[in-house]
């Protein structure tokens, strides 16, 4: 089993962190992980890519992830701005942040497309319009690839005392939400 | 204990069970978080190091010279501008034959200015007398710092050593690392007992001038000692996998080589990427192989040669050029096959320059280009509507 990851944001959105997370929640899980960033000049709100892979061997690629199984759009601004569709793979899946209904985005794709109001539950619960553990938490609800157990325990580490149980709040409600299945 | 840490965390988890005595380095752009977390380590008291900030990466290199002339255990780190800004350096340090590890961030030179990765710096740093190791992963480049002053403290090999791994790629790559018990660190790497060096009690010269009777000498030695450290870097090797289970340093890798007609050379990082081509090719009925350069210097031509003396192409896929011929590591690979037999066929591909991404697509091309046709110094993934649309 190899699952590829592509996250697409814009500076400051903590797309690198999502990255990094994700793959410290997997490998908590006794999976192996590897994630790395695209290296872009690092401006606030510029284009920004990071890569995440999930295996149950060990993982040897270093190459950018140009066939995603998963896609990740942290800010959905990005959608016609750049090819964010890139490589990815017809039955695989994409998740947005957007209040909008999927096929509201008119996207040309066969993979699944799902949408989620992450930076909305993250203005509510974090007080910040930073939506990168939300969609950490819609993607373990969407995926089951990761355990929403880890993926808490990982942000908790890494914000830590209250804006880590907060995080962890954001990550379990978008989780639900997407376990519910309101979002396809 | 198994982590899942960012590569430059690795790094400055394994200097710190190597217990440098001094560390410096030059805090601005271009460095690595190596540092930062090295210096995070002094400060919170996890590392009993003296952590020198300087004005440059000459500066630098300076400093670690001379701490180590006092019989210090020596640390450095840097990539890119700041390993050249320290080249005259690193020559005093071999010649000196003071054992100093660096670890080096491997990124492309300007102009025009690009920090993302390739291995021109340190391949400039090529004749400087510094045994050179290029790990492939982050377990590597741990490892590899352990052997490192291992190897260079060696009384018969007394040179320093440059550890290499991939900037950005490895460096901000968050993968797994088996890290090493301080207590197990120490019983593989025992205090650095200099044969000499300064004291007040018992005063010498290190590095005076040497007038044409005695050059040349100095340069033997150092030669000498180059060849002779490869014995060196291969037992230190073997103990390393007796002690922690794993072989992850020495000369070369051979990955699928034993009935291979084809063998892609490389270093570093894209190794991984190869290798899970090659997989790909396998599952085809192709055979193909992978050798992987772990020791750039000294060159390990003759286990390069019985790795290799038995397959029809070689194909060497490297991330840097000497200007106005090919690839380095090109041309050395043919030097191995001067004066043998069935001489096979060897392409050079340069690749992943400042950064440019290397695809699984083509380094399967190219390695059916090259098994069709004998191609030299090729630029891979050329953007011609960058060169006026066509070759120049």
């Amino acid at each position: 089993m190899l699952k590829e990851i592509r996250i697409h944001g814009r500076g400051g959105q903590g797309v690198v962190t999502a990255a990094e997370l994700l793959a410290v929640a997997a490998f908590e899980d006794g999976k192996h992980a590897q994630a790395f960033p695209a290296f872009g000049s690092e401006r606030m709100g510029a284009p920004v890519q990071s890569f995440v892979r999930i295996a149950d061997h060990r993982i040897r690629a270093r190459n950018q992830i140009d066939k995603p199984d998963y896609l990740i759009i942290q800010d959905s601004t990005l959608i016609g701005a750049i090819d964010v569709l890139y490589g990815l793979k017809p039955d695989g899946m994409m998740i947005v942040d957007t209040e909008k209904k999927p096929s509201e985005l008119k996207l040309s794709t066969k993979a699944k497309v799902l949408t989620i109001p992450a930076t909305k539950i993250a203005l509510e619960i974090l007080g910040k319009a930073i939506q990168n553990t939300t969609l950490m938490g819609a993607f373990a609800g969407a995926t089951g690839l990761i355990s929403v157990e880890a993926i808490k325990r990982s942000v908790k580490k890494r914000f830590g005392g209250e804006m880590g149980e907060k995080n962890a709040q954001a990550v379990q409600k978008a989780y639900d939400m997407m376990k519910g299945g309101e979002n396809g | 204990m198994k982590k899942i840490i960012e590569g430059s965390m690795a790094v400055a988890e394994a200097i710190r069970v190597c217990r440098p005595h001094v560390i410096s380095a030059y805090p601005i752009t271009p460095q690595t978080h190596i540092v930062e977390n090295l210096s995070q380590f002094v400060a919170d008291g996890k590392l009993k190091s003296e952590f020198v900030n300087v004005e440059s990466e000459f500066g630098a290199a300076s400093v670690v010279l001379g701490a180590s002339a006092t019989g210090a255990r020596t640390f450095s780190c840097t990539t890119s501008q700041g390993l050249l800004l320290m080249l005259e350096v690193l020559y005093n340090i071999a010649g000196l034959r003071f054992p100093v590890v660096i670890v080096v961030a491997n990124r492309a030179v300007s102009a025009p200015i690009n920090i993302w990765c390739d291995h021109q710096d340190a391949v400039t740093a090529r004749d400087t007398g510094w045994i050179q190791l290029w790990a492939e992963d982050n377990q590597e480049v741990y490892d590899m710092c352990l052997q490192a002053y291992r190897i260079g403290e060696n009384p018969e090999v007394s040179l320093p050593v440059m550890v290499n791994f991939d900037g950005f790629i490895l460096t901000h790559a968050f993968e797994p690392v088996e890290l090493i018990e301080q207590k197990d660190a120490d019983k593989f790497l025992p205090p650095y007992k200099p044969v000499q060096y300064l004291t007040t009690k018992n005063p010498l010269t290190f590095g005076l001038l040497v007038d044409p009777e005695y050059y040349t000498e100095t340069r033997y030695r150092l030669q000498k000692a180059m060849e002779d450290s490869k014995k060196v870097i291969e037992d230190v090797a073997f103990e390393f996998k007796k002690k922690f289970g794993r072989y992850s340093g020495g000369l070369v890798e051979k990955y699928r080589l034993d009935d291979a007609e084809t063998a892609v050379i490389s270093m570093g990082s894209v190794t991984g990427t190869i290798k899970d081509v090659v997989d790909n090719f396998r599952d085809e009925g192709k055979n193909v192989g992978v050798l992987k350069i772990r020791t750039l210097r000294p060159f390990p031509k003759e286990a390069i040669y019985s790795a290799l003396k038995d397959v029809k192409n070689i194909i060497v896929m490297e991330k840097s050029i000497s200007l106005g011929l090919e690839g380095v590591l090109s041309t050395e690979i043919k030097g191995c096959f001067y004066g043998k037999e069935n001489q096979p066929k060897i392409s050079g591909f340069i690749v992943g320059l400042g950064g440019r991404d290397i695809s699984k697509d083509s380094v399967r091309k190219t390695i059916l280009k090259a098994e069709k046709e004998l191609v030299e110094a090729e630029f891979v993934d050329l953007k011609y509507e960058l060169i006026g649309g066509k070759l120049l």
